[in-house]
């Protein structure tokens, strides 16, 4: 889960990391407001899409009528589709130099690893490899003072500057492991006359270890339906095309979509209704297809905790209650596949053993 | 031969009087596995499948002895389990929940690491060496016995591409899923390096997906160290980037992971890379 950079910063706050002053304003009045309040004032979009300032959602004002007009020039702002509802009014700091600090995980190390550059402020993937520093830290011992400083001697980085990272980065790294984070990002990180200041904040929250941390807002960066398919606990990324796709486990979906773009298709969405679902959850997930108004469906279940028979009930159950008018290719084997092939067979619906056949079968239908 | 395991490692199943861990006790038995003991704490004394029931691990091994122990139970749960049984001494552990938290996974990592233990997974079905044991969740009719080591990061396309091979008559020495989440134990590379050093596996299938760059890397590995040809599917080209398929691994973020970097990195390394699921089989016909 992305936070907004307000968060972010609300949450560097409670764990001692120097922030501007602001004010998060909902409206171009407030934001005046708060300009006349703090003086020369940043004005920024609270969006979770990246580039926002490339994109023009970052302005700044010396006044509060100059803050009046940029906000609502932002407001009406749309940002891949999103427009902010939110803007962050920052008093403007004096920066020294902008540089670049975040944890994250390493998944090749298995382990946090901390990335610093002494060239921050641009898009992180144009600094230089050889600028980057990246330290993996050992989870058995965590992060030390000495891999702080080999971290600074790496950027070059000496005296007072050491002193002041010397500060900073456990804080961060307290963070990040306490709110279980897979990213806690800043960029710039300014270097100020009063020391080291977060001039952004990019943090997101491990999905999974949400359950443990009720004290954080829930934000979701889905489509309605994709909530829905969130509260179905069901995995679904709505795509571009006409073939609505159904199917059990990440990896075979992926392939699926492949495959019908292979064969002169386009995928509808993506939908992994996991392994082991009853018929309640299967006829769910059908239903929610079948609401994307598709022009044909394509279920390819190859059955290990998936049950066949379980899918064919939920596709009969669905069929019976609400009709599927729409052309379908059903591939079914595996786990139970003679009893599910038995229960489609009284309502008259055929299926294939092969995937190629079924996707091939589906792209024809669609065209 | 086989690699990680065998028709001798004993296995202990942690979490089996869940509903999932008494079946699939049941369906590993069935397929040859010598699982010694059950782990379920308060439940110590009870049977499953005729599998004798303990409190703790640390019980079980006063009783059985084992190297091996697979694991259901809920996510929050899984790492006090698996520390539990890195601490009693066991080497090899299956971590079969999906959702384990990330910075969960990387301490069992860690500590996996200390004890000198192999973990596989977590979300992954576990491994099987054809034909003598498997300590996963597999359906067990499509690994038999041959000379094709598999390593997948899915479990569904790797049933998927072994059944395709299975109907063409090619079996399997040892099939290993890696698991999809970002942190796992196994990467491609350790595995690789084991069939490489296997007599029987004569061909290696990779079964990899977008996102990290674990097939990058085990193409570098390939080029430097495999003798024995290597097949590999990718799963994900059509993907948009900035959405993740499932997996928390397969998401294009910043620009790394791409289906086409990784095709780059394996077709240098020598591995040739089918372009549907289905046409692996004969790329593995072609090589032995």
């Amino acid at each position: 889960m992305k936070l907004y950079e307000y968060l972010g910063k609300e949450l560097f706050n409670r764990y001692d990391i120097p922030v501007p002053r602001s004010r998060l304003v909902e409206n171009a009045g407030q934001a005046g407001e708060a300009a006349a309040e703090l003086g020369d004032v940043v004005i920024k979009s609270q969006v979770l899409t990246g580039k926002r300032g490339k994109a023009g959602g970052i302005a700044f004002a010396s006044n509060p009528e100059e803050a009046k007009k940029e906000a609502s020039r932002i407001f009406d702002m749309s940002f891949s589709g999103f427009a902010a509802e939110k803007l962050l009014v920052e008093e403007k700091i004096e920066i020294e130099q902008e540089l670049y600090l975040a944890f994250t995980i390493d998944g090749s190390a298995r382990c946090p690893v901390v990335l610093a550059s002494l060239s921050g402020g641009m898009d992180v993937e144009e600094v230089p490899e050889e600028r980057m520093i990246r330290w993996p830290v050992d989870v058995s011992i965590g992060l030390q003072p000495y891999m702080i400083r080999e971290i600074c001697r790496l950027m070059g980085v000496s005296g007072d500057l050491q002193k002041e990272f010397l500060k900073f980065m456990p804080k961060l790294d307290r963070m990040f492991k306490e709110l279980d984070a897979e990213l806690a990002e800043i960029n710039p990180l300014a270097l100020t006359p009063n020391g080291l200041v977060a001039a952004d904040a990019k943090v997101t929250i491990d999905d999974d270890a949400l359950y443990r941390h009720q004290e954080l807002p829930r934000i979701s960066e889905k489509t309605a339906l994709e909530r829905k398919a969130e509260e179905l606990d069901l995995a679904y990324v709505e795509l571009e095309g006409d073939i609505a796709v159904m199917a059990n486990g990440a990896g075979i979906t992926m392939a699926t979509l492949d495959m019908v773009q292979h064969y002169g298709g386009e995928p509808a969405n993506f939908l992994d209704f996991g392994g082991g679902a009853d018929v309640e959850k299967t006829s769910q997930s059908l239903e929610l297809l079948l609401g994307t108004d598709p022009r044909v469906l394509l279920i390819n279940i190859f059955g290990g905790i998936t049950r066949c028979d379980v899918v064919a009930e939920a596709f009969v159950r669905v069929k019976q209650s609400q009709g599927i008018e729409l052309p379908v290719s059903f591939r079914l084997i595996g786990t139970n596949e003679e009893e599910g092939r038995a229960i489609l067979e009284k309502e008259g619906i055929k299926t294939f053993n092969s995937m190629d056949e079924a996707v091939r079968h589906a792209v024809e239908l669609s065209a | 031969m086989s690699i990680y395991i065998d028709e001798n490692t004993r296995v202990l199943v942690q979490g089996i009087t869940g509903k999932q861990g008494s079946f699939h006790t049941g369906q590993m038995l069935n397929y040859g596995t010598k699982i010694v003991g059950g782990v379920s704490p308060g439940k110590g004394g009870q049977e499953v499948e005729g599998v004798p029931v303990y409190n703790s691990t640390f019980e079980a091994l006063e009783n059985q002895e084992a190297e091996a122990s697979i694991l259901f139970m809920p996510a929050p749960f899984a790492k006090d389990a698996a520390m539990e049984a890195l601490d009693a001494g066991l080497k090899l552990l299956v971590l079969i929940p999906e959702s384990i938290p990330l910075h969960d996974a990387m301490e069992i990592m860690a500590y996996a690491k200390q004890k000198s233990a192999v973990i596989v997974g977590p979300n992954t079905f576990g491994l099987v060496s054809s034909g003598s044991s498997k300590i996963g969740i597999m359906p067990n009719r499509y690994f038999i016995p041959g000379p094709v080591g598999v390593v997948s990061r899915s479990g569904t396309l790797c049933y998927e591409i072994v059944g395709h091979l299975t109907d063409s008559g090619i079996g399997t020495t040892t099939v290993v899923g890696l698991g999809g989440d970002r942190v796992v134990g196994l990467h491609f590379i350790d595995v690789l390096k084991k069939f490489e050093e296997d007599h029987d596996t004569r061909a290696v299938i990779m079964v990899g997906e977008i996102g990290g760059s674990a097939e990058e890397e085990a193409a570098a590995h390939v080029a430097a160290h495999m003798s024995k040809p290597v097949i590999a599917y990718l799963a994900g080209k059509s993907a948009p980037p900035g959405k993740r398929m499932g997996h928390a691994g397969a998401i294009i973020e910043r620009g790394r992971g791409t289906f086409e970097s990784k095709v780059e990195a394996l077709n240098g390394a020598g591995v040739k890379v089918a372009d549907l699921p289905t046409r692996i089989s004969s790329l593995v016909q072609s090589v032995l």
